[in-house]
């Protein structure tokens, strides 16, 4: 995935309120078959069991094809989507960390995520956000009220605020990961770079 | 204070802990299957690098391998899929069981089976079922694509250290109570994200008279209730199904193991963050009514009402229920269903096919089921054999068929028609997952066995 340098993220939000939100419904498993890693393949299969029929037509009712939300995200527009609780549960396919970041978004916000989905999410560079449940159903309330309504996802302050109401709350993430998101850096390249580290571990415990 | 059994495998494993960050976790056993794996293989491409430790790495393909039979896989996109694992494994100088071999069969039922899954390692995966090899008294997890590509690069992972929690049962299983029972019941009271962030430890006597089969169902579903990974403390039932399999260690080194192995236990002052105790006789046969596996009840309940839920939590249940085609407050014992699936890494064993074979023996199969009887590995197949269960099954009317992830999940042939319900021993009962429209019913073998006579959801402490 593209690795893009995180700062001050300013955009409207798609609000997707399902708890539980598993990875296959974010990508279903018939896309699982790919061998690359194209964005716009993955990108047009997020959410796709939701979006689309069996027929290939939109389902009208469901939230990202709702006139306000559908359109793709772009900076400052739906780069950031409100998740309900416990996001990406089940499968451990980062082809859902890819969907999402195919598709443009960002920041995914949460009362929470499934472990294993919100490690993959911070190696395909979308920011995974834990918000506490109240702050969470206040931003369903606000974008309920106002789909045009601004959040601000402050990466160096590790700060999120919801414009229209002032509320803002800090979220974590640890002093290496955001060296890495706001440098655009990842694991793999790190772990290369001590492999001296790994190699004299194997030695000790080889000693042993 | 005392370690507990995660902590001395962690502590045994961490190269070094990165400043305000992660820790840096060296792995003993990657697996890779052919769904998650060459994204990876392309990250070293592109990186212009090697795989550091290929001794140290197992591949085989199990997701789109078809189970009626593995001369070709008509599908030219699961093909592609199969064919490039040979490729990059061959490229990267890595054990391949390739499809149709005596050595293939699902990674989390063939690791643990052949002994490449030892107590005290650490093991990973691009699949979030590799909790199941924790039941051998390792720390396994599932991994995303990029840290499958991490690990083949540098043998490490990059981990913030999980909370640990233990979860007892005490006491005797009643009649037609297996692993697979405890799990759903579990993840009943847990729910689905019940565990996120934790290891959870499994201990208790209900555990420890566990067949090694039963402990690796029930650690196989741990990833189900959110946790990082399931595990189970080793004991002469784990050694004893490792002992003379074919990667355990020989001779003295089997000895130098299993007295290091002994060690491997939550000491008695050790505290754990999170501690829970269930009673064994409360656990009945169990069956889901929604499209998670924590929404499940015991057999003879009845689907759950709306009274009392909050309106999010209303909306959440008649969603499911719509989509299960069940109504709140419903019986579902007599529901007929239309397909049976024996297999899964969840119950794809050789006792799952036993505790099957008991049930139908001497009975026929309803012609209104289609039943799928996928083994796990070859070699659990071969057993079935050796043992004549293929006959007693034979003559039920039922046909084995070859070792694959089958209708476990949507990407082989063997896909569960829309609308149709299907009473599986898989593990994943979401929308859509063994088909578009599918709708499926998670219980241990004993249930599908007796449905599968029956053509209806049927417990099967009738007929034992
Ligand atoms: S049997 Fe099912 S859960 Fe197990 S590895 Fe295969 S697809 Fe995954």
């Amino acid at each position: 995935m593209a690795k893009q340098k995180f700062n001050i993220i300013k955009s409207t939000c798609i609000p997707v309120a399902i708890d539980n939100c598993n990875t296959d419904l974010i990508i279903p498993a018939r896309y699982l078959a790919s061998t690359t890693r194209d964005p716009k393949f993955f990108g047009d299969a997020f959410m796709h069991d939701l979006r689309f029929d069996a027929d290939g037509k939109p389902i009208a009712d469901f939230v990202m094809n709702k006139p306000e939300f559908s359109e793709a995200p772009r900076e400052g527009v739906h780069e950031i989507i409100v998740g309900g609780q416990n996001w990406g549960s089940g499968s451990s396919r980062e082809h859902a960390a890819w969907a999402i970041a195919g598709y443009g978004v960002r920041v995914v916000i949460s009362s929470s995520f499934a472990d294993i989905h919100r490690n993959n999410l911070l190696n395909c560079f979308v920011l995974p956000v834990i918000v506490t449940p109240a702050f969470q159903q206040e931003l369903f309330d606000t974008i309920a009220k106002n789909p045009q309504a601004i959040v601000t996802v402050d990466v160096p302050n590790q700060t999120v605020t919801n414009e229209t109401t002032g509320h803002s709350e800090k979220f974590e993430i640890n002093g290496y990961k955001k060296h890495c998101l706001v440098n655009a850096l990842d694991d793999i390249d790190y772990l290369l770079s001590v492999q001296d580290k790994t190699i004299a571990y194997e030695q000790a415990r080889a000693v042993k | 204070m005392g370690k507990t059994l995660f902590e001395k495998i962690w502590d045994a494993h961490v190269v070094q802990v990165v400043p305000d960050g992660p820790t840096q976790l060296y792995i003993d056993r990657l697996y890779a299957h052919e769904v998650t794996s060459p994204q990876a293989f392309d990250t070293l491409r592109d990186k212009g690098i090697k795989v550091f430790r290929p001794e140290q790495v197992v591949a085989m393909p199990d997701h789109n391998t078809p189970s009626d039979q593995q001369e070709v896989i008509n599908d030219p996109i699961g093909r592609k899929q199969v064919e490039t694992l040979a490729k990059n494994c061959a490229e990267f100088g890595i054990k391949h069981f390739a499809m149709g071999t005596k050595d293939n069969g699902i990674i989390h039922v063939v690791g643990p089976e052949k002994a490449l899954s030892l107590p005290g390692m650490t093991i990973v995966c691009g699949d979030s079922h590799t909790s199941t090899h924790g039941a051998v008294g390792a720390l396994a997890m599932g991994i995303g694509t990029s840290e499958v590509a991490e690990v083949l690069a540098s043998q490490c992972i990059l981990q913030g250290k999980p909370k640990s929690m233990r979860i007892n049962i005490e006491g005797e299983l009643q009649k037609g109570v297996t692993a697979k029972d405890i799990a759903l019941y579990i993840m009943a009271q847990m729910t689905t994200s019940g565990a996120t962030g934790y290891v959870v430890e499994y201990a208790g006597s209900t555990i420890r008279n566990l067949s090694m089969e039963g402990r690796l169902t029930l650690s196989n579903l741990s990833i189900e209730m959110g946790s990082r990974a399931g595990i189970i403390a080793p004991d002469e039932t784990t050694f004893e199904y490792l002992k003379g399999r074919e990667y355990a260690p020989k001779g003295a080194d089997w000895d130098k193991a299993v007295a290091y192995w002994k060690t491997l236990k939550t000491d008695d002052d050790a505290v754990f963050d999170k501690e829970v105790t269930y009673k064994a006789e409360d656990i009945k046969p169990r069956i889901t009514y929604g499209t998670n596996p924590g929404a499940g009840i015991a057999i003879d309940e009845t689907v759950p009402t709306l009274d009392g839920l909050s309106d999010a939590e209303k909306v959440q249940l008649t969603a499911q229920l719509d989509y299960m085609q069940f109504k709140p407050g419903q019986k579902l014992e007599d529901t007929p269903v239309d397909y049976c699936f024996l297999g899964a890494c969840t119950n794809g064993r050789i006792e799952d096919f036993r505790a099957f074979a008991s049930i139908v023996k001497g009975k026929k199969k309803s012609p209104n089921v289609v039943a799928w009887l996928v083994p796990g590995s070859w070699l659990v197949r071969k057993q079935i054999i050796d043992e004549g269960i293929d006959k007693i099954l034979e003559e039920a009317g039922f046909e084995l068929r070859l070792p694959s992830c089958s209708s476990c999940l949507a990407m082989n042939p063997d896909k569960v028609p829309a609308g149709k319900l299907s009473i599986s021993t898989s593990n994943r009962n979401f929308v859509g997952r063994q088909g578009p429209g599918a709708r499926t019913v998670l219980a241990s073998p004993l249930v599908v066995a007796a449905s599968a006579i029956t053509g209806v959801i049927t417990d099967p402490r009738k007929f034992m």
